[in-house]
């Protein structure tokens, strides 16, 4: 390399940066090659640091090669090198009031729209919080960028109360300025605002795209709200152990059974696309998978072409059987989301199987098939199963041995030779008896036994969980903490 | 060697010049891939402009468009070259007519020269004078072992034909892969290339390709028709309605005459946006809801679940 290092403001080299930074990538899960690094390194000579998008977007190009590590890459590439750089840059605090803001100030009380009595602009840390909320109210009314990111800056330091060296996380500061600027609030102000501006009435359409867009602005300016925090925070910190703490799992490493809101929303996202997939993955086994018997008829029938010599022999195509599937689910709450999914996965390729049928349980059981029969929609089906299904028998706690010995004597007849059976729960079972003889029994009628447990192997039979005892019934016990585990299963399946 | 960018913002002007509204992401990544020299695999949903990207590189370089088009099945002989065999046997009857006089040596040689090579879009790509921007197109559809073939071609830019030898290229041409992600692609091709996902645009880049695309739309027209599309992707749909059915959609409206789009046009005209039946009923529940109910789905109501 003859070109000479290149240096970012701080006098720290730009080739050290990005080490630190693939390395935490790494840390972070996402698999980057020494061949993707050297590419990043060549790339960066190409693309100056100062143009933040592009540089941004030539780092993912050379490192992020799957799209839903995107996220993960776009939370260490902003605490890496979006607190670098001199606008970035904490000035002494309060000293100095952004030039954004001041403008917007200026602009504002230059309306005068009544609500916003600003005293001449300036000084913005003296703004009271009243003005603050005019401020906020009136961005958002705008869509204006540059305002929400002067807003998202003052609000943080006016309510956060960060203090140096304090060990809380980011989600802490986050829920209190939240909490001071009473969004929920100012959406409804805007709402009804709007609807007055407008000359006539509001059809129920324009309400609803109106409300689209300023929930869009209030999500952006939450955003800003937390690079402004996360950017404080690294000021206080430092760029390695903030990285630490922000580190998030990949969509396919999310726990089910502890996945906060945000991260369920990203699994749903994931598993239609992996849906997709498995389907396509599965129907190529299929076709390719075996080599069939000698066709004699076509055989026959295409050597004719040959003067009747059987020059190109035929063979049947195979048609293996499906395998008819039974899903016993609980879900109870500790592992509902676990079921939701993994029912979700089975029906979305149940084409691949020759029927599907499908029954949850806490303490009484209930088929749910009928849901999912006659609709393509998944989600609502789901949505029906955990609203209309009775499930509930004395008192809403799992009980695994009442659930099976019923399920045993109303559709136990139902299990052939081709059935496989898949039993989803963590076998909490609340110290009830086990019954674990209906497991043994439906192992003698069906193909196939296996039990997918959601919780990780080492709190396997500990407690009250007792899935030891049934998985000794079974062909197959298999921890299913995420989606890669879940996708391996079903790929090991058919 | 020249480049044919000059600057990130170069890229993203030309590309505006023939109707292709780039944003920061595929203009870094198309200046990158002329600087580094390296193919770029584009990904996303379909109708995003992925193959359009393409096509409009190569009209803005003045290059020549080779498309491989990738089905199950895509072996060497249809993607790479393959030996004129009638030609072949032709030469060799040829001879024998002749007479004895030509060695068996002279033959071989002489047959698998270029003149009996016919190439195919690859080795055509690597052997072209002429400008070119070769576009491998929905490469997800290949058998992951057919994806050896394009990698040497992709890292080294040359092919091997047993009996010529290497064929290396005269000229590094630009090289779209798209890929519709029905599977997961080897490690050994997403490494030699850069990675671009496309996503749908955001709403004021919808509308700017709106504006673009249809000729005489207004203004607020297409930025209702902007508004409703990116209020329908939010929903948790089977198939999201993609650019180009926003587009149909829009000309559509033109067609109708509408200027002002309502509830009833919007249910109307839905199956030309939603190709589900469950994806129309659903949008249609959605937006004959009384609008008080606006806060239903927003970021500040739990989902139902």
């Amino acid at each position: 390399m003859t070109d000479a290092p290149v240096y970012v403001a701080n006098g720290e080299s730009i080739l050290a940066l990005l080490n630190g930074f693939i390395g935490e990538l790494r840390e972070a899960g996402l698999p980057v090659s020494l061949t993707e690094n050297l590419d990043a390194m060549e790339a960066v000579k190409h693309i100056p640091i100062e143009d933040r998008a592009a540089f941004k977007y030539a780092l993912a190009a050379t490192l992020v090669k799957n799209n839903a590590h995107w996220r993960s890459f776009e939370t260490v590439f902003e605490v890496y090198f979006s607190m670098r750089g001199r606008q970035f840059a904490i000035g002494e605090d309060g000293a100095e009031l952004p030039e954004e803001l001041a403008d917007a100030l200026a602009e504002m009380s230059g309306e005068g729209q009544g609500e916003g009595q600003m005293q001449g602009g300036g000084g913005g840390d003296q703004m009271s919080p009243e003005e603050l909320a005019a401020m906020l109210y009136n961005s958002l009314l705008k869509g204006d960028d540059a305002m929400m990111r002067a807003v998202a800056r003052q609000s943080v330091k006016r309510y956060a109360g960060m203090e140096p060296g304090r060990p809380v996380g980011g989600t802490y500061y986050l829920y209190r300025t939240l909490r001071n600027l009473d969004l929920d609030g100012v959406l409804e102000r805007l709402m009804q605002q709007s609807n007055e501006d407008s000359p006539e009435p509001m059809t129920p359409l324009e309400q609803r795209l109106e409300a689209d867009e300023f929930n869009q602005r209030v999500e952006q300016l939450k955003k800003e709200i937390e690079a402004e925090i996360r950017r404080r925070l690294v000021a206080d910190r430092g760029v390695e152990a903030m990285a630490k703490t922000l580190r998030k799992p990949l969509p396919e490493d999310i726990d089910f059974m502890h996945a906060s809101r945000d991260e369920m929303k990203l699994l749903r996202q994931a598993i239609y696309p992996l849906t997709r997939k498995l389907a396509v993955r599965l129907a190529r086994k299929r076709r390719h998978g075996r080599k069939g018997a000698l066709d004699f008829r076509s055989t026959v029938r295409h050597s004719l072409s040959y003067g009747g010599v059987p020059a190109e022999p035929k063979f049947k195509y195979p048609r293996p059987a499906k395998p008819e599937i039974f899903v016993i689910a609980d879900i109870s709450g500790s592992v509902a989301s676990f079921a939701r999914f993994t029912l979700h996965l089975v029906y979305a390729i149940s084409g691949q199987f020759s029927r599907v049928r499908s029954f949850v349980f806490i303490d009484g059981v209930d088929e749910v098939t009928r849901f999912f029969e006659g609709t393509d929609d998944i989600l609502e089906a789901i949505h029906r199963v955990n609203t209309e299904a009775d499930v509930v028998w004395v008192d809403g706690h799992s009980d695994y041995g009442h659930a099976f010995e019923v399920f045993w004597s109303k559709w136990g007849k139902d299990i052939g030779p081709k059935t496989t059976v898949i039993i989803l729960g963590d076998a909490r079972n609340n110290y009830h008896a086990s019954q674990s003889w209906v497991i043994k029994e439906i192992r003698h009628r069906a193909r196939h036994v296996f039990w997918l447990n959601p919780e990780p192997k080492s709190y396997w039979d500990t407690g009250d969980s007792i899935v030891g005892e049934y998985a000794t019934h079974c062909d197959g016990a298999f921890e299913c903490r995420n989606m890669r585990q879940l996708e391996k299963f079903v790929d090991n399946l058919v | 060697m020249s480049y044919r960018f000059e600057s990130v913002a170069d890229v993203r002007v030309r590309l505006g010049d023939v109707d292709y509204l780039s944003d920061d992401a595929i203009a870094s990544v198309v200046y990158l891939a002329d600087r580094l020299g390296k193919p770029i695999l584009v990904e996303g949903p379909a109708g995003t402009g992925k193959t359009q990207l393409a096509k409009s590189v190569a009209e803005i370089l003045g290059a020549r468009l080779i498309r491989l088009q990738c089905y199950e099945g895509l072996d060497e002989s249809k993607a790479l070259y393959e030996w004129n065999y009638k030609k072949q046997l032709l030469r060799i009857q040829a001879t024998k007519t002749e007479g004895d006089g030509a060695a068996w040596d002279q033959i071989e040689e002489d047959i698998f020269s270029d003149d009996f090579l016919l190439t195919r879009p690859l080795l055509e790509a690597i052997r072209a004078e002429d400008p070119v921007v070769l576009l491998i197109d929905e490469v997800d559809r290949v058998e992951v072992e057919t994806e050896a073939l394009l990698l040497e071609i992709l890292s080294d830019y040359q092919v091997s034909i047993p009996e010529l030898g290497t064929i290396t290229a005269r000229q590094i041409p630009l090289v779209f892969l798209t890929s519709n992600n029905t599977r997961e692609l080897s490690e050994a091709l997403k490494r030699r290339c850069l990675f671009l996902h496309i996503d749908y645009p955001d709403m004021d880049r919808e509308k700017q390709i709106v504006l673009t695309k249809v000729p005489d739309i207004t203004e607020a027209l297409a930025d209702q028709v902007a508004r409703i599309v990116r209020s329908i992707r939010q929903m948790e749909l089977k198939k999201s309605p993609s650019v180009s059915e926003t587009i149909d959609w829009a000309q559509t409206l033109m067609l109708l005459g509408v200027t002002k789009i309502d509830a009833e046009t919007a249910t109307g005209t839905a199956n030309i946006l939603l190709k589900y039946q469950s994806d129309i009923a659903k949008a249609t529940k959605e937006f004959a809801n009384e609008g008080s109910s606006f806060r239903k789905g927003g970021p500040f109501s739990e989902p139902k679940t």
